[in-house]
């Protein structure tokens, strides 16, 4: 396992949201968290890249524990993360919003910028536009291209599609899948919960915070007992 | 029990410092200090119904106590007959045209006319209602402002006790409260904070500039007191009489005797309004205030009429603002508008509030109290500590003269200071908030 | 001929010293409105910063003055104004340190810090007033006029004229390069960027691996540099008075919000609609009316809006007009 969050145990205040929650990812996959609202499937992203304290775990990523660092070390570890809300610049043009996301990483800028480029084509075009008037789908691919200026090892992403309308949600998940065969690890939580597992190389399925099934994103999905309870039949 | 402990253990250091002041400086030191605290804790009352109770930032406390002052010249000086036959028509005739002009106003804005239509409307009837009262008011002004500008140029009062003035005081600063919190209460608490500084400043241009009104920047003097006048009192029998069996210095007590009967009159007036608000604060209305201050949100969810409330308390809160200042101006005997500056006024009265507990009436009390007493202390504390710090310096040492003459200034400082000290390590003052 | 008169009635009485004010009030506006994007509260210290980079120039400005130090046609005073950005600087970072860092770390409210920075007023208040005293300063010791009106009524052969004074010229000057150096910094260097971003999105800019602190103290260089620029600029122009810097607190915060609170463009055009509306509401038309209108209609009266004593509260009645009607100002500034 490139990343494994093993044995995750925390909360906000005195209450408990994740349980002895367990979740990893392989370089080159697509792993995907997904359950009913309040499984707790945002703030195990969140506990994964230190937004949250827990109380009990571990958190091993390229083979280091990197359990005590502040989410800022995280990325420049080789972590990515695209909050679910507000993750980009909306008062910056889109070419600023990537240059910000590479604000650490100078010697690749004009390369990754680039390659963002060549992956979100329609960037390209709008490059000098304010991200704050581009559609929600154009929002979501500046903001996974920030998060890609890095040069992240492991890209996480909370409900990319959220707020984004169905056809172009076809058009995001081909581009994670593309993201992915560059040897990027990708986690990422899903509402659409079908459709995201169709694409995950390994699907986590979420109860109140608890792991309820682990196993192939394809095995999942022909899963009756996930099916009828997750899938809506 | 605790409460009541920590509430006489401060009340009663704070009296310990005014006879330490009587003793030390003077009584009628102690005594004119003490009448100030007792006007400042009034203000503070006010500032802490609408900053303590439903959490509004009102910056403009200077106006209102300024307009309180107006009143107390309004209702207590005597009419100058001169300028009233010469002007008093006119500027009559001005104050109908304006009501007409608000009520005309207020009926195109309710009626069901079009926006378009309005946004033609509005600057047409105020710019007829400026036409007209150039036309008419400034004539009379002029000829008003011209009277033995000297001495009088402005039309007077109504000669009324002057006492009164200060529940029209109330009034007047309740009726204006009203109008500013129509337009700004729903401004978010800093731009609410800008605004009624700003209004506050405009309110003290009028004051400063309508010489017709207010004699503007020459000020009013000589407005009736509510008490007995020192030297009635030293020429009177029965006071010599006292002063002489009791082997009291005779001008001396009389001016101690004046500072107490005020000091009568401002004690019921703070205790009055204590218990107003200590009751009020209780009341299922006050819970309701804080609840809403708490959360606005689900307050408002709850089918609470949270803007109705904040206007209620707003008006409120300055009509005992406008109340204090006419009670200041009433102590002072006279109206000076250069007076009224925003870090005396205003943010004065923050501090006091802040550092007693925002949202506790003993905090406001204690708060008025302490900081008044500092404020005015401060000049003589600076001055010695000032001399302390240069004392290894020589006498001629121009850094040392310098300092010395400055040291007055240190009570800003203070302020400041104990502001940010309080803020930073007691942020819910002295008395906190109870639940 | 009558219309260049009027014109140059204007010019003398509204353009000239309305661009020059406004150039004050854009100055001071960009330091409370950068403050507020960035730092997220109303400074009600602002007023005060000015007057302290300004004292600090003068007595500076004092000292060049007993070595023999001038600068020949233009103030002395612009000699010490590095030294003077410097002191404000530190101070910015002296009350940031023991004021304002503790309040960011426990993300207290926006109110919070704006009490915090009425104590900061009331310090720094006492604190001019007690080392250069409450009395006025004038230290403005170059060249009074460029051309004076005498001098320019020669030279057009014009029955009016307009004379620039050399205050007004650096003011104008100065804030004319001041705005294209911050505004080329925000738009175009990395530094300026991580700002703005910071400013938008502070998270996310805080994932992308922006230092928060430089950030913060950045903003308190720049505030405090174009405190001390406005402050200067203000006493060279006028006259230094301690007190009058909370009074310019309102006009800077109505420019600031007139044009959109935390947008630097807004604040700029801010303060030349706040200063030129005070000066075009406030002056007596007549004499250019006379010009321009035939005879026999030439006013009776002064042809005055309002009198010019109600020009601070022109700016005031803007803002409450601003706040009802648009809050977010001419530039859609931020609501938070």
């Amino acid at each position: 396992m490139f990343l494994s969050a093993e044995n995750m145990l925390g909360g906000y205040g005195e209450t408990t949201i994740l349980n002895d929650c367990s979740i990893g990812v392989k370089k080159g996959e697509i792993a995907v968290i997904v359950g009913p609202n309040g499984a707790g499937k945002s703030t195990a992203m969140k506990a994964i890249f230190g937004m949250l304290d827990l109380r009990a775990g571990n958190i091993i990523f390229d083979g280091k524990d990197i359990t005590d660092l502040k989410p800022q070390e995280r990325v420049k570890s080789g972590m990515g993360f695209v909050p679910q809300t507000n993750n980009v610049f909306t008062s910056m043009t889109v070419m600023e919003n990537l240059e910000i996301g590479g604000f650490t990483n100078q010697a690749n800028l004009s390369k990754n910028i680039s390659e963002v480029f060549k992956l979100f084509p329609v960037l390209k075009e709008k490059q000098k536009q304010l991200v704050g008037e581009l559609s929600g789908g154009q929002r979501q691919q500046v903001a996974v291209g920030r998060a890609l200026m890095t040069n992240p090892k492991l890209l996480m992403l909370d409900e990319p599609t959220a707020g984004v309308s169905p056809l172009v949600v076809k058009e995001l998940f081909e581009k994670i899948i593309s993201i992915a065969k560059t040897g990027i690890a990708i986690l990422m939580v899903e509402q659409n919960a079908r459709q995201a597992l169709e694409i995950a190389d390994n699907g986590f399925v979420l109860v109140q915070g608890e792991n309820k099934y682990t196993d192939k994103g394809s095995k999942l999905l022909s899963n009756k007992e996930v099916r009828k309870a997750f899938l809506g039949g | 029990m605790n409460d009541v402990v920590r509430r006489s253990l401060v009340f009663s250091t704070f009296a310990v410092a005014i006879v330490f002041i009587g003793f030390l400086q003077s009584w009628n030191v102690a005594l004119g200090i003490f009448n100030l605290c007792l006007i400042s804790a009034t203000m503070a009352l006010g500032v802490n119904i609408q900053l303590g109770y439903a959490g509004i930032f009102n910056a403009g406390v200077m106006g209102f106590a300024a307009l309180g002052g107006l009143s107390a010249v309004i209702i207590s000086y005597k009419p100058v007959s001169e300028t009233i036959s010469l002007g008093g028509l006119g500027i009559l005739i001005c104050i109908l045209i304006l009501l007409l002009g608000s009520v005309l106003g207020v009926i195109v804005y309710k009626s069901n006319l079009s926006q378009a239509y309005k946004k033609i409307l509005f600057p047409l009837i105020i710019i007829f209602v400026l036409l007209l009262l150039n036309l008419i008011g400034a004539p009379a002004v002029e000829r008003i402002e011209a009277f033995e500008p000297a001495a009088s140029g402005f039309l007077g009062g109504f000669g009324l006790p002057i006492i009164l003035s200060w529940i029209v005081g109330g009034v007047i600063a309740g009726l204006v409260a009203y109008l500013i919190g129509k337009i700004t209460l729903g401004l978010r608490s800093d731009y609410l904070a800008i605004a009624t500084l700003g209004i506050a400043e405009v309110i003290i241009y009028i004051l400063k500039n309508e010489d017709w009104l207010t004699r503007g920047v020459k000020n009013v003097n000589g407005l009736p007191r509510p008490v007995p006048y020192e030297i009635d009192l030293q020429e009177s029998t029965w006071f010599i009489e006292l002063c002489q069996n009791f082997g009291f210095p005779l001008v001396e007590t009389s001016s101690i005797v004046v500072k107490l009967s005020y000091c009568f009159l401002f004690s019921i007036v703070v205790l009055t309004l204590f218990i107003l608000s200590e009751v009020a604060l209780k009341s299922p209305w006050g819970r309701m205030m804080r609840a809403i201050r708490d959360n606005e949100i689900s307050a408002r969810a709850m089918g609470k009429n949270v803007k109705a409330r904040h206007l209620e308390i707003f008006i409120l809160g300055s009509a005992i603002i406008g109340l204090a200042g006419a009670m200041l101006t009433t102590l002072e005997g006279q109206f000076t508008p250069t007076t009224y500056q925003p870090l005396r006024f205003t943010f004065t009265v923050w501090v006091m509030v802040i550092i007693g507990g925002t949202g506790n009436n003993y905090g406001s009390l204690i708060g008025g109290f302490l900081v008044w007493f500092l404020w005015v202390e401060a000049e003589p504390l600076g001055l010695y500590l000032v001399e302390l710090i240069t004392s290894p310096l020589s006498e001629t040492n121009l850094l040392r003269i310098q300092l010395i003459t400055n040291a007055a200034h240190m009570r800003y400082m203070m302020m400041g200071l104990l502001l940010l000290l309080v803020l930073r390590f007691a942020p819910k003052g002295i008395f906190p908030e109870g639940r | 001929m009558d219309f260049l008169n009027a014109l140059a009635l204007i010019t003398n009485y509204i353009l000239l010293p309305g661009f020059t004010y406004g150039s004050q009030l854009a100055l001071g506006a960009l330091g409370v409105t950068l403050i507020y994007a960035v730092l997220r509260f109303s400074n009600f210290a602002h007023g005060e910063l000015m007057s302290f980079g300004a004292m600090i120039c003068i007595l500076f400005t004092w000292l060049g003055q007993s070595y023999g130090v001038n600068f020949g046609v233009l103030p002395t005073a612009l000699i010490f104004l590095p030294i003077a950005i410097g002191f404000t600087t530190l101070y910015c970072f002296f009350i940031e340190k023991f004021v304002f860092a503790y309040y960011r770390r426990k993300k207290s409210d926006p109110i919070i810090f704006l009490i915090a920075s009425i104590g900061v007023m009331f310090f720094t208040a006492g604190l001019i007033r007690f080392i250069i005293g409450p009395s006025d300063q004038n230290f403005n010791d170059g060249v009074r006029f460029i051309f004076n009106v005498r001098e320019f009524k020669a030279f057009t052969g014009l029955d009016e004229g307009f004379g620039l004074k050399t205050s007004q010229a650096i003011t104008i000057l100065t804030t004319i390069i001041l705005c294209s150096i911050l505004f080329v910094f925000l738009n175009k260097t990395r530094t300026g960027k991580s700002m703005r971003a910071f400013s938008d999105n502070e998270d996310l800019a805080l994932l992308s691996g922006i230092d928060p602190n430089k950030v913060v103290l950045l903003t308190w260089v720049i505030a405090g540099g174009l405190a001390t620029f406005a402050g200067v600029l203000y006493g060279l122009d006028k006259i230094y008075k301690p007190f009058i810097f909370l009074q310019m607190l309102l006009p800077i915060f109505s420019a600031a919000i007139v044009g959109g609170v935390g947008n630097p463009i807004g604040a700029v055009v801010g303060g030349y609609v706040i200063a030129l509306s005070e000066l075009f509401v406030t002056f007596a038309y007549r004499k250019v009316l006379a010009y321009l209108l035939p005879e026999s209609m030439e006013p009776a009266g002064m042809m005055q809006f309002l009198s010019t004593d109600y020009k601070f509260a022109v700016s005031f009645i803007i803002l409450v007009i601003v706040l009802i009607v648009r809050p977010t100002g001419i530039f859609r500034g931020k609501t938070i």
